[in-house]
């Protein structure tokens, strides 16, 4: 059971196999179980996710039932649920207690979803190992020794420990996609403005993207087709006419050009990764696709106009944390500049203190132009490099990171290095692009391997179809750590 | 040495839209504390701005109205500082590129006699947000947070240093004032803060092309207090020059208990903002369709109206100007002027001195105007037909602005007995008897005594209770007096 893909659960729901309310008492336990090895979940709260169940149950007897009715999702700690204890992985707001949903969690809600916890997450999405959450770090399931990635960590270790089916992220950077290869599962970020951010707390909002994480493509599209939508709370949000995004998984590959960009294969990869990513390309060769060499010039100018544009819009949107209105606020203080400081400065943790001291330092008067026009310029040249590649292919793929987990603490004293660990997922979020990770096999010491699937704007359903021909060739998807003896 | 003083003004407009410029929450004034703030003003975690098209579409209005250009795109910015009453920590506003661009206001300064007019040009005009407000009483030692006022919509206009006095900046504040209600886009209430004035002065030789270094006061949320703190500042300013010191560029406050400015803070303690485009909200484009419409909407200017009242009635520029202070005042005259067209300068007169004194000694607005339009024409009516002399109808319109019948000015008039009387038998009856009965000032007339006339015409008009008519009554008596 707690093995199953979503589909196989909506079908078992469906045919009154099983109730929501089974299903939901069944994963409870197992996260009550696993949660202390894993530290995956931040909240776990029965007795709602329970009234969710039933009322999925009541839902379903009426004949009301949908693909994700009744079935436990996992959320990350960043949206806003109402009711539930919302911290962003932060002391900021370790009390903050939402009195609203985000569009997101309103629309997982709508279909009767059952809400089975909040997952853990580096602190305001700042991250790429879940070292900075407030709540202490999250283990891989692969290997306890190192890190589930970041920011979307305790979902992807949710959905890898099988604590959840399925679990939502946000990608700034690489949040869903760089945890999901760590934890070898599947995982997409969708394109700019597809799903809300309504509710979803702001780390960099002109990057900051929600999407699913799960075991398969076929989840990933299940999931998809929920949360996609348009929201008229969120100025970025896009009105298009809505998709099924399971329409193409069944879509044969034969003919697809696959654009593999030199830049990505080349010095700062390791090389049981490179390996793991060209055994995964010939394994597209067979299914019919053909390879294309092309090249993203700019895309190594990714990380520093990220790291110049993402704490600028930070630095700005964390300022709300004030501990003027809810929040964290010192104990004792003498005046209202003494509150501010004091309450910040226990609020929030070392990386966020940085970026904060970044973007403010890059929009400050006489350096704005140097720093924050300059990367705005060069986000442009790197959206330009991906139509160019476009135009030679149907899609491009690479290694989702340079390497498998690392063990806790081997980059936490060193931004820099951790940094890097998005080096190959971070120019998608400046174009604005989906992109999507799903495993392909195992690196030294059995660490799993991400393939980074990128699409053009809106060819979310053809990379779900472009995965899930992958998946059913091979079996890395399916595969579960040796720890998880059990199942 | 001769000093001139330059002037320049930013003018906060609160937007009269129902609703916040970034949330669905109400605007009303006075609600009870945070009553009317939502969780997007509140800054929740997660929320996110939407724009109120309605606010949009007053800042095109404006532009329209004075010739400026609407900029599309516009870019909406963040000016990012920590204060409590501003709960994101920045202030979404627009900086680079305002939705209006350039235009310019027609002035007239000085009173009746010495009227000139002035162009004052605009720089640009942007919409943005306005702060809650920190509630310094009641909390002992500590602060409370008002944020009903939070994400109110204000359009920022911003002129030239183009006024030269703080006439002429009291007239172009005037002006703004009643353009914005003229086109509805704001309902000047000064003592609410829908208006409110920044001023920024500096003072330099007559002569000279190069502007002094200014000082910014703020706050000004009446034109008497524009008028003071302007006349104070560059008095200040003057006496630090011509005592050899230099000044220096600050914000200052006007304190009006005292009547004098003093500093808030130097250049040097200045902020950095740190603008830039905010990322949640798209540049704001705005279609030649939109703009279009907008104009087709548009009312008839005041500045039109003005030249139409000198053209078609004859009017001064002086009562013109006054006649289209507002767009209610201006239609009061012309629904009284409706009904007697050929008296445009009598209708004129008396709406400014009586109308408007009266409105003005109670505090009523002049939609409040007990009297309407078209009682007030009916009373001038008989001024001109002679029914009544001017004198009278003072007392009338008394009458009338207690709605004594009705406000009927021919009731009022006929049961007081007011008609005058132009019967000329009668009135030379009279003045026979007048006469007759004082032969010692008949004597002194002819012995050349001025006064002697007036003391028989007082006399006339006394024995008619002033219902004679003056001039009848005069012409009457030199013939008599003369055969």
């Amino acid at each position: 059971m707690l093995n199953s893909t979503l589909q196989q659960l909506s079908t078992l729901i469906a045919e009154k196999k099983i109730s929501s309310v089974e299903l939901t008492n069944e994963f409870l336990s197992r996260v009550k179980a696993q949660n202390p090895v894993y530290n995956a979940f931040i909240t776990v709260n029965e007795e709602m996710s329970l009234f969710q169940a039933h009322a999925a149950d009541a839902m379903i007897a009426s004949g009301q039932g949908q693909p994700l009715t009744g079935i436990p999702i996992a959320q990350k700690d960043i949206f806003c649920a109402k009711g539930w204890l919302t911290t962003c992985g932060s002391k900021m707001l370790s009390n903050f207690i939402s009195p609203y949903d985000a569009g997101v969690i309103e629309r997982f809600n709508t279909v009767g979803a059952v809400n089975i916890g909040k997952t853990n997450m580096d602190e305001f999405a700042m991250g790429s190992s879940n070292e900075t959450s407030f709540y202490g770090p999250v283990r891989n399931p692969w290997d306890i020794t190192t890190v589930p990635g970041g920011s979307s960590g305790g979902s992807a270790c949710a959905v890898a420990a099988r604590m959840a089916p399925a679990a939502t992220g946000t990608d700034t950077g690489g949040s869903i996609r760089q945890p999901a290869a760590l934890c070898g599962i599947s995982g997409i970020k969708p394109t700019y403005g597809l799903v809300s951010r309504y509710g979803m707390i702001a780390f960099a909002s002109s990057l900051d993207q929600g999407g699913p994480m799960a075991k398969s493509a076929e989840d990933l599209a299940l999931m998809m087709n929920v949360m996609v939508g348009f929201d008229t709370r969120d100025s970025t949000s896009l009105q298009r006419p809505s998709e099924d995004y399971s329409r193409d998984l069944a879509r044969p590959l034969q003919g697809l050009r696959i654009g593999l960009p030199k830049e990505y294969f080349v010095e700062g990869l390791n090389a049981d990764v490179a390996s793991a990513v060209e055994s995964a390309i010939a394994e597209y060769r067979k299914l019919g696709a053909e390879t294309v060499d092309v090249s993203l010039p700019n895309t190594k100018l990714s990380i520093p106009v990220y790291y110049v544009l993402a704490p600028a819009e930070a630095s700005s949107n964390l300022s709300r944390f004030d501990g003027v209105r809810y929040g964290h606020r010192a104990p004792e203080y003498i005046g209202l500049n003494d509150m501010y400081q004091k309450s910040r400065a226990q609020g929030f943790g070392a990386e966020v203190k940085r970026r904060i001291l970044i973007g403010t330092y890059v929009l400050s008067h006489g350096y704005y132009d140097a720093y924050y026009i300059q990367a705005q310029k060069l986000r442009r040249l790197i959206a330009q490099d991906f139509s160019e590649a476009f135009k030679r292919c149907d899609i491009i793929m690479g290694p989702t990171t340079p390497t498998t987990s690392f063990p806790l603490g081997e980059k936490s004293g060193n931004p820099v290095q951790m940094y890097l660990s998005d080096t190959y997922t971070i120019a998608t979020n400046l174009a604005g692009l989906p992109g999507m990770s799903i495993p392909a096999g195992f690196g030294n010491h059995n660490r799993p391997v991400g393939l980074h699937i990128i699409g053009n704007y809106f060819a979310e359903a053809q990379m779900l179809n472009v995965a899930h021909q992958y998946q059913q060739v091979t079996d890395w998807h399916i595969r579960i750590p040796d720890a998880l003896t059990d199942l | 040495m001769q000093w001139e003083i330059v002037i320049g003004l930013e003018v906060h407009t609160q937007l009269s839209t129902q609703s916040k410029i970034f949330s669905g929450a109400p605007t009303r004034f006075g609600a009870a504390p945070n009553a009317q703030a939502c969780a997007v003003d509140i800054a929740l975690p997660g929320v996110l701005p939407v724009l109120n098209h309605g606010a949009v579409e007053r800042a095109i209005r404006f532009g329209l109205s004075v010739g400026a250009k609407i900029n599309s795109p516009s870019i909406f910015a963040r000016k990012n500082y920590f204060y409590p009453d501003l709960p994101k920590g920045y202030q979404i506003s627009q900086y680079e590129l305002p939705v209006v661009a350039g235009g310019s206001v027609k002035i007239q300064v000085g009173g009746a006699g010495n009227q000139y007019e002035k162009t004052i040009r605009l720089t640009r005009a942007h919409l943005e947000e306005d702060a809650g407000k920190s509630l310094h009483e009641d909390f002992q030692g500590m602060t409370g947070i008002d944020l009903n006022r939070a994400g109110t919509p204000l359009l920022e206009i911003v002129s030239e240093p183009d006024m030269r006095s703080s006439d002429e900046a009291v007239a172009f504040a005037k002006s703004l004032h009643s353009l914005v209600r003229w086109i509805d886009i704001c309902d000047g209430n000064m003592q609410e803060g829908s208006f409110r004035c920044d001023a920024n002065v500096s003072v330099r030789l007559l002569g000279s092309d190069r502007l002094g270094t200014r000082c910014e006061i703020k706050n000004l949320n009446s034109f008497r207090f524009l008028e003071k703190a302007i006349n104070y500042e560059a008095r200040r300013q003057i006496e630090i020059l011509e005592d050899g010191g230099t000044i220096r560029q600050e914000t200052r406050l006007y304190d009006s208990d005292k009547n004098e400015t003093r500093t808030m803070r130097s250049k040097e303690d200045a902020q950095d903002y740190r603008y830039f485009p905010d990322p949640d909200l798209l540049p704001l484009a705005i279609s030649e369709d939109w703009i279009n419409h907008v104009r087709t909407m548009l009312p008839q200017l005041p500045e039109v109206r003005r030249s139409n009242y000198i053209t078609e009635y004859g009017l001064s520029s002086y009562d013109a100007g006054v006649l289209t202070s507002s767009k209610e005042m201006a239609s009061y005259f012309e629904r009284t002027v409706e009904l007697l067209p050929a008296q445009a300068k009598l209708c004129a007169n008396w709406i400014m001195s009586e109308v408007n004194g009266r409105l003005h000694k109670e505090s009523l607005d002049i939609a409040q105007c007990p009297v309407t339009p078209a009682q007030l024409s009916l009373l001038l009516l008989r001024v001109s037909d002679g029914t009544i002399s001017g004198k009278t109808a003072k007392d009338v319109f008394d009458a009338m602005w207690r709605i004594e019948c009705n406000g009927d000015a021919d009731l009022i008039i006929e049961s007081k007995g007011l008609k005058q009387i132009s019967d000329m038998s009668e009135i030379e009856k009279l003045i026979d008897d007048i006469l007759a009965a004082n032969p010692q000032q008949v004597s002194d007339y002819h012995s050349g005594k001025e006064k002697a006339f007036n003391s028989l015409v007082g006399q006339a008009m006394k024995a008619t209770k002033g219902k004679a008519n003056p001039s009848q009554v005069n012409d009457l008596l030199k013939k008599k007096l003369a055969g």
